[in-house]
């Protein structure tokens, strides 16, 4: 039997305000438990929640990067649910009207592009943290109580692990460049919750779906979703019944294993929050945050080839943050040759990343000194080899055009200065002269090497050869 | 002491004279009121030192003579949080909690130099119509010992009609300031749905309460309202409008005003007297000069079935942060976290508010939200529209406040349907966000009546213009009971 595979993912992206969706308290992490709190966030008694602001225009930022419709009369509902982490005994979200539906974005499988529907993003506040110790006693963190969360709800289109993998990937970098969230998964600022579920080719009836838990990258998401597309297949197969249960990804073995069987739907008697007045949204705020949305990344990637000359990789590679995308934007605008931007970004920059273990934001690499070390490259002010030494310099936030002539590094293409150096170095070097003059070339390298020697590697190689030849060759 | 024979600008010229400090003053009150609450149970907390030493730091501060409340003593129903002052909603729940912030309107009651004597009984999380609720205690009608004093307000009505304080705040979801003034036979009002901010009032129904002050005239009251009124960034549903002096224009006018008498209001169920005291005022009111119309508010009569479903099903939702977790009772022995939960909750709430969590919960539940919480707004909006539709050719809506006077403690306290419909001339107002005021208006078998005056959205100022007129051109409000003061 051939099975078609339906995948939902919901997808909770952290917003990067500088406070609380619903309280002052700051947005921060590491802090002490309990530090970054107040009293809305413990819900004390008698506390009213306020709306940030700053949450409903990211909110629409994100929503307008995923061409979602914005609806323009919305409002808060209350999740009633107890839990520790949850003072209030409710989660104040989005049910009945969330701030945005019917969206879309687009991915690329195997060189085939699909548009996958978003059903509705909604905007919500997070719960704080529970840990257990192991004396009996539990501990409650609220610090991340009232962070604001979005939530983005796939439309039931994508049909395929690999699809999954490219959607958080087409999603995590939409959201990124909008600004509105670091979107990393390893920091928790981007989680995922996955359901898939099988039916029969042609089938317009959905199989019953199994969630899983525990997917902490896109790699898991990917691998715990192609486990469980086969351990559905195999159950049908062999004549079983898929049943609505919540599963486990188990990294080392990369299988999932049941965690619990569902019975029933929770109640969580939703309804609106009556301490919010609804939020309504004008034409004009759309207008204007959609004026300040910054290119995204497919259009970007559009131009680095179409008008830039870049390859599709290096187009791509370079359109995976916002920041390495801006960087690389204003290095050109500063007038570097954008291929060989891309290669040094690409290359040395990125290597220098992964080594220090840092984003480019944290670094103090700026654009301008970039474009200042390329042009002197393309100038012929310095070589390849001084530009090693620019490089590092500029990484310890040195300005590489002054660094170069602080340093005294520009390269000598001068031939008024050259050929008295290079005039001594052959005179010095008789057996050199006569090994040349029997067809040894290899004399050649040595005499340059001298030349870079006396010229402390500053020499322009290109012109002490065209010199050392002509010398060579009138001895 | 009593405040029988005085009022605010007498108490205030006084004051400012240095005829008497703020401390005499808070000295005499808290020896009434600790004398009276053997009899009246009026206070869960008496604030006595702190309250002192608000006074002398007035007193040494100076009076200042623009500042009508300075160095007055004020009681404070127990819901609304109040920093380093036990705070208990009358229930075992909070039995010891002390807040550790200021109500909005604690907040500017103490930037006016207002002394706050001590915290008012009040039903179980504002939740009844008697005060009978109250974990503590029950307190007594100050005109009769053997009835109740109305509620939820009750502490704070009392204290008022006995002549303990000038003045007192409560709050009213769906006529828990109106009903107890209606049944003590002081001025209540609740101003409109976002008149007064709500930060720090422990949350009943959140789309209904407000806060609202209780005083002996309408004066003072207009007085009170506008110290606590305006906009608050910690309430996002107070209004951001402009706050008038609401003492202003109290000439005794009310000519040419349209005022409407709903039909509705008295009709079954309305005691005789009561319906005679309300007929009396119309009379009142056209001797003024005003024009009176027979109206209808078609909608009223399910008011009380939609408002039990809206109040309990918010409620339902904001009681849950009572868990036992962070603050509150936390029931002993407890063997896991959902025993935590279930017997934190089973032992720390009364029973009245059980039964309102029980409903609400039931209202939002999955299969019945659309039968009862979605059908229950739509009800509330129909009510709003039937205002709307009086509002368009009348200035106010005269009623009774409550069916009946005060009715006798135990007498209705296990009949929870009988004790909503006592609720039934006063939840519209709640429903539809209005001003509300109940003022005396006469007696029935020497138990006081309260007629109910009802405006538009934010026109308090009305409602301060007729029952001024109300109050000039009648005695009612010049009565007082036997027992309170030094009588």
């Amino acid at each position: 039997m051939n099975f078609q595979t339906t995948i939902g993912l919901e997808v909770h992206v952290e917003l990067k305000t500088n406070s609380k969706i619903f309280s002052p308290s700051p947005v921060a992490f590491g802090d002490d438990p309990n530090a970054n709190t107040n009293v809305i966030d413990w819900g004390y008694p008698g506390v009213l929640p306020t709306t940030n602001k700053g949450v409903v225009e990211s909110g629409i930022k994100a929503a307008l990067a995923l061409h979602a419709k914005i609806e323009q009369h919305n409002h808060f509902d209350r999740k009633n649910y107890f839990y520790p982490d949850n003072p209030k005994a409710y989660q104040i979200t989005q049910s009945d009207k969330p701030i945005a539906h019917d969206g879309w974005i687009e991915i690329e499988v195997d060189g085939e592009k699909k548009k996958v529907g978003i059903a509705e993003m909604h905007i919500e506040e997070d719960a704080g943290k529970n840990t257990h110790n192991p004396n009996g006693y539990s501990f409650v963190d609220l610090n991340r109580q009232g962070t604001p969360l979005i939530e983005i709800v796939s439309k039931p289109d994508i049909a395929s692990p690999d699809e999954a993998y490219a959607y958080l990937e087409a999603l995590r970098q939409r959201v990124q460049f909008t600004g509105v969230s670091d979107v990393k998964m390893e920091e928790g600022s981007m989680r995922v919750d996955v359901n898939i579920s099988i039916r029969p080719y042609g089938s317009d009836k959905f199989g019953t779906k199994t969630e899983i838990k525990n997917l902490n990258s896109f790699n898991y998401v990917r691998k715990g979703l192609a486990y469980e597309e086969k351990r559905q297949q195999q159950v049908l197969m062999s004549g079983g019944t898929i049943q609505q249960e919540t599963r486990r990804f188990d990294e080392a073995s990369g299988q999932t294993i049941l965690m619990r069987v569902k019975e029933g739907a929770d109640d969580y008697r939703y309804f609106p929050e009556p301490d919010l007045p609804a939020l309504a949204i004008s034409d004009d705020w759309i207008k204007s945050i959609g004026e300040s949305m910054p290119e995204m990344p497919g259009k970007r990637r559009e131009r680095y080839v179409k008008e830039l000359g870049l390859k599709d990789y290096d187009a791509m590679v370079l359109t995976q943050t916002k920041e390495m995308s801006d960087f690389f934007d204003t290095t050109v605008k500063n007038g570097a040759d954008p291929k060989m931007t891309a290669n040094y970004l690409m290359g040395d920059v990125n290597a220098y990343l992964n080594d220090q273990q840092v984003d480019l934001q944290d670094t103090k690499l700026t654009p301008n000194n970039l474009a200042g070390m390329i042009k002197m490259i393309s100038d012929g002010t310095i070589s390849t080899k001084i530009a090693k030494k620019v490089f590092k310099a500029i990484t310890q936030g040195e300005e590489s055009v002054a660094w170069v002539k602080s340093k005294g590094l520009i390269q000598l293409s001068d031939p008024a200065q050259l050929t008295p150096i290079i005039k001594g170095v052959v005179d010095d070097n008789q057996q050199s002269v006569d090994d040349f003059k029997n067809g040894k070339d290899r004399a050649v390298g040595y005499l340059v090497g001298q030349v870079m020697k006396q010229t402390h590697g500053q020499a322009n190689p290109k012109v002490v050869n065209q010199i050392l030849m002509a010398e060579l060759k009138s001895r | 002491m009593n405040y029988f024979d005085t009022d605010l600008t007498t108490l205030h010229t006084k004051l400012v004279n240095k005829e008497i400090t703020s401390e005499q003053l808070t000295k005499e009150t808290l020896a009434t009121i600790k004398a009276d609450n053997e009899k009246l149970n009026a206070y869960i907390t008496i604030d006595e030192d702190a309250a002192l030493a608000t006074a002398k730091a007035v007193d040494e501060k100076g009076i200042n003579a623009d500042n009508l409340w300075a160095g007055i003593p004020i009681a404070i129903k127990d819901n609304i949080v109040t920093k380093g002052l036990k705070t208990t909603a009358a229930s075992k729940m909070l039995a010891d909690f002390n807040p550790i912030y200021d109500a909005t309107v604690i907040e500017k009651l103490r930037a006016n130099d207002v002394v706050i004597i001590g915290k008012t009984n009040m039903d179980e999380f504002a939740m009844g119509g008697s005060t009978e609720t109250s974990y503590f205690k029950t307190t007594h009608n100050p005109w009769n010992l053997s009835k109740v004093p109305g509620g939820s307000s009750g502490g704070s009505a009392t204290t008022v009609s006995a002549g303990g304080v000038l003045a007192a705040l409560g709050t009213d979801t769906g006529g828990s300031i109106r009903q107890p003034a209606s049944f003590t036979g002081v001025v209540g009002v609740k101003p409109t749905y976002g008149r007064v901010s709500r930060w720090g009032i422990i949350a009943f129904g959140s789309s209904l309460d407000q806060v609202g002050p209780f005083t002996r005239t309408v004066k003072d009251n207009a007085a009170l309202l506008n110290i606590i009124a305006g906009h608050d960034d910690h309430d996002m549903t107070s209004s951001d409008k402009a706050v008038p002096d609401f003492t202003a224009g109290l000439d005794g006018s009310v000519k040419g005003m349209r005022v409407a008498l709903p039909k509705e209001y008295l009709g079954e169920g309305v005691d005789e007297n009561v319906k005679k005291a309300v007929l009396d005022a119309a009379s009142t009111f056209k001797s003024l000069g005003a024009t009176v119309d027979e109206v209808s508010l078609p909608h009223s009569k399910y008011g009380i079935a939609a408002y039990y479903i809206i109040s309990s099903s918010e409620a339902s939702s904001n009681l849950q942060r009572f868990d036992g977790i962070r603050y509150g009772y936390r029931a002993k022995d407890v063997k896991n976290l959902e025993d935590v939960y279930v017997r934190s909750r089973s032992e720390g709430f009364g029973n009245e508010v059980k039964r309102r969590i029980m409903l609400g919960t039931y209202s939002l539940s999955a299969g019945f939200y659309d039968a009862y919480f979605r059908k229950a707004a739509e009800v509330r909006t129909l009510m709003i529209n039937d205002f709307k539709k009086v509002f368009e050719d009348h200035d106010f809506i005269i009623g009774p406040t409550a069916p009946t006077p005060a009715f006798g403690i135990g007498e209705d306290s296990n009949d929870p349907k009988k004790m909503y419909m006592n609720d039934v001339l006063t939840v519209p107002v709640n429903m539809a966000g209005l001003p509300g005021m109940s003022l005396p208006a006469g007696f029935s078998n020497d138990l006081p009546v309260g007629l109910q005056i009802i405006a538009k959205p934010f026109d308090e100022q009305t409602l301060y213009r007729a029952g001024y007129a109300f109050e000039q051109a009648t005695d009612f409000h010049k009565a007082t009971p036997e027992i309170g003061g030094d009588k």
